[in-house]
């Protein structure tokens, strides 16, 4: 059952008063302007065992996705796609409250927000993905694992799977006697378009992107956007409480669009 | 991703069931559909049949979730098992648990939550039969059930979705168009307050659409509004005329 | 003057009553000068006193210092009981509250005096949100109740059944020859040895619950007691 957050951790009310103060200037308690990321830096194949993997740094917030690729069955509606699994656990490491235990609403809701904005862009050509359709496809698995939690988990989350999917590399196959015959030899994994994830935070009338950890314990409401390379939305998601009235959604949705580059000529190419 | 063949707007630019791209479904709002719950709603939409059930303020179990300046609000949407094409596992699925949040994210602004300090507001969601659009529907009925349960709240909260198929927006998709069509937009608003409190979308759409949508879904939504003030004021306006024509 | 609803309408959260220039009361708040409802409730205009009230159609009880409330025992500790008093807020009458003079408790069995199940008539003396209420029974009219019935309506609707100075329930009082106890938290114990007036009774109170919101009341309780054949006193 979904509850109401008990205070987790609360901001102290003079580092408010300062936040706030300093925003209604145009100005961030850490010297950044209200558009403009924390510094992104991006580690591709850190994991040798997994396919395709990064370590993504957004400012102190850190982020690691492993992809990893095995052949499977197919989705009973999907005959013909391979299959993709996002899977996102906000593991206690990240933070001191994060609790263990099976992946709760907020896991879950990441997990499945990534997923949809990389399905909806269609990020992997799934499509490609099915050696033997309705019997033997792959199975493309994107585990994301925040390791250390200061603010905008979920853009810092989606830039590691997307990374992570960039440099992946799957075997190259055969298909002999009705069975997928994995080859020596490896290919990348075909790659779609894909998006990035913004995150619009409202504190009273000021918009801001990549809000730090203390900033979205102030926020009012925030948006998570998907931005494609050709500037149209392929995910969103209001999360938390509060709310936002349809033209303070149209500026989001345009700041988003604005700023994506800031993070997209990050990418591994 | 969706590539198929299935046709979901004809030449004429009527949809499936014969609708406008922006025509909403007809539906039903029962306020006080339950005895055993403080409030309850049941909904109508096209084929979506919800029950939505309101229990509280109430004490908290187990005591230490309870929040010292507030009432805890808890929600839990879920699908019958018959509710679907193919039987759903009674389990509690990812996308229910995901549901749960953002609706209880949805109607959470509405509530004056500080009047009833250390006590849980419960509302229980059941989808008994689905077809497209649940989680909207959801949210209109529970917003109901929690006016009826008397809880004290700022506005009430109505929602529907909009989607897209053939670069046409589509206003409250139905299943088939959910299934088939190329986007889906959920969309909630306290109307006196105008503040969107659900928005979520997979698919493509380009800002202009998204503008389109929320416009699309602000008319729909102000029809719901209405149809839930009806629907609280009946039980009470069919009293009155029983009571003042009997004498 | 702007009133945007007429008197005895229904309103539901966020439905806009009057500007500021009328004093709001009930469940109302204000915004941009503006009163709005914040329950389903059914409306009260004073022209004369500028007064617009929302009063709630349905609502749970909130314990306040004074009030007359019918418990439930639901659990006997060492030196407390703790009563439900059909509010989010369950109660705690401590045995200090209960025994005549000071006695150990502690060394006493407290279920011998009350256990789970038994019906009190209690008063609130303590509460504020942040703590459980406290309840007192070592008042004249406080006590167990050893026999009647009782019924449970919405504690919205108990004014109405108390009426203006207690009118409403003299009333009853007075033409079945009927004792209630009315609690303000919805509980009402009737006690009568005529099983015909006490069901009668139960029929009166239930009446008043579905019909509070309608205008004319006492006069359709007069009249549904003359249909039985009961006088009512004008005066009562």
């Amino acid at each position: 059952m979904s509850s109401t957050k008990p205070f987790g951790d609360i901001l102290s009310t003079i580092k408010r008063e300062s936040i706030v103060t300093l925003l209604r200037k145009g100005e961030r308690i850490d010297g950044r302007g209200l558009h403009e990321y924390r510094k992104i830096e991006i580690e591709t194949n850190v994991i040798s065992k997994a396919e395709g993997s990064a370590l993504v740094k957004i400012g102190d917030t850190k982020v690691i996705a492993g992809v990893k690729t095995e052949i499977g069955k197919p989705f009973p509606d999907t005959p013909d796609m391979g299959v993709q699994i996002v899977n996102a656990e906000l593991i206690p490491i990240a933070s001191p409250f994060f609790e263990p235990g099976p992946p709760g609403e907020d896991d879950i809701e990441l997990s499945r927000v990534i997923d949809r904005g990389l399905r909806s862009s269609e990020a992997i050509k799934l499509n490609e993905l099915a050696p033997i359709p309705g019997e033997k496809v792959w199975i493309i698995y994107i585990d994301i694992y925040p390791l250390d939690h200061y603010g905008n988990l979920v853009d810092a989350s989606g830039l590691a799977a997307v990374s992570a999917l960039l440099t992946t590399k799957i075997k190259n196959w055969k298909v002999e006697d009705g069975d997928v015959v994995l080859l020596d030899e490896e290919k990348p994994l075909p790659i779609g378009e894909v998006p990035v994830f913004v995150t619009v935070g409202k504190i009273g009338d000021t918009l801001i992107v990549d809000p730090s950890y203390e900033e979205e314990l102030i926020l009012d409401a925030k948006i998570t956007l998907a931005v494609t390379s050709d500037d149209k939305i392929s995910g969103i998601q209001k999360s938390g409480l509060g709310g936002f009235t349809p033209e303070v959604v149209k500026n989001a949705v345009s700041l988003a669009i604005n700023v994506a580059d800031q993070v997209r000529k990050k990418l591994p190419t | 991703m969706r590539s198929n063949n299935v046709v979901l707007i004809n030449e004429e630019g009527l949809r499936v069931d014969g609708r406008r791209p922006n025509e909403m479904r007809p539906f039903k709002i029962i306020a006080g559909y339950l005895s055993n719950a403080d409030g309850s709603a049941y909904i109508e939409l096209g084929r979506n049949k919800i029950v939505a059930a309101v229990y509280g303020p109430r004490e908290v179990h187990p005591k230490y979730l309870a929040l010292p300046h507030r009432a805890t609000v808890r929600c839990r949407y879920s699908m019958a098992p018959f509710s679907v094409e193919e039987r759903k596992s009674p389990g509690r699925s990812r996308r229910e648990i995901e549901l749960s949040k953002v609706i209880r994210e949805a109607l959470e602004p509405a509530i004056f939550v500080e009047e009833y300090p250390r006590t849980v507001i419960d509302i229980f969601i059941q989808v008994l039969e689905a077809d497209g659009g649940t989680r909207t529907a959801s949210i209109t009925a529970a917003s109901v059930a929690l006016a009826d349960a008397g809880i004290p709240m700022r506005d009430l909260v109505a929602a529907i979705a909009v989607g897209k198929a053939s670069d046409t927006l589509l206003l409250d998709l139905n299943g088939i168009e959910d299934q088939y069509g190329d986007g889906d937009m959920p969309i909630a608003i306290m109307p006196r307050y105008n503040l969107v409190t659900l928005f979520q979308a997979d698919g493509i759409f380009a800002p202009e659409e998204i503008e389109e949508a929320l416009k699309m879904a602000r008319e729909a939504i102000y029809k719901l509004y209405e149809g839930q003030k009806e629907a609280l004021k009946r039980k009470y306006l069919k009293i009155r005329e029983e009571v003042l024509s009997s004498e | 003057m702007p009133v945007y609803v007429r008197d005895r309408d229904i309103v539901v959260p966020g439905e806009p009553l009057a500007s500021q220039l009328f004093k709001g009361e009930g469940a109302v708040y204000v915004e941009k000068r503006k009163i709005y409802a914040k329950a389903l409730s059914v409306v009260e205009i004073d022209s004369e006193s500028k007064v617009i009230r929302a009063i709630p159609l349905k609502k749970k009880y909130l314990p306040a210092k004074g009030d007359k409330v019918i418990g439930k025992i639901v659990d006997v500790g060492v030196t407390h009981w703790t009563v439900d008093i059909n509010s989010p807020y369950p109660a705690i009458l401590q045995a200090t509250e209960v025994l005549p003079r000071p006695t150990d408790a502690a060394r006493m069995d407290l279920s011998k005096i009350l256990k789970p199940g038994d019906i009190v008539v209690a008063k609130v003396i303590v509460f504020d949100l942040t703590r459980d209420p406290l309840l007192t029974i070592k008042e004249r009219g406080l006590g167990k109740i050893t026999k009647g019935t009782l019924v449970q309506i919405d504690p919205a609707k108990i004014p109405r059944l108390i009426g203006k100075k207690g009118s409403m329930a003299n009333m009853i009082r007075k033409a079945l020859g009927v004792d209630l106890i009315v609690g303000k938290n919805g509980r009402v114990i009737i006690i009568s040895d005529d099983r015909e007036k006490e069901a009668l009774a139960i029929l009166i109170i239930r009446k008043i619950e579905r019909e509070a919101h309608v205008s004319g009341l006492t006069d359709r309780i007069k009249k549904f007691l003359e249909s039985y054949g009961i006088e009512v006193e004008n005066n009562a």
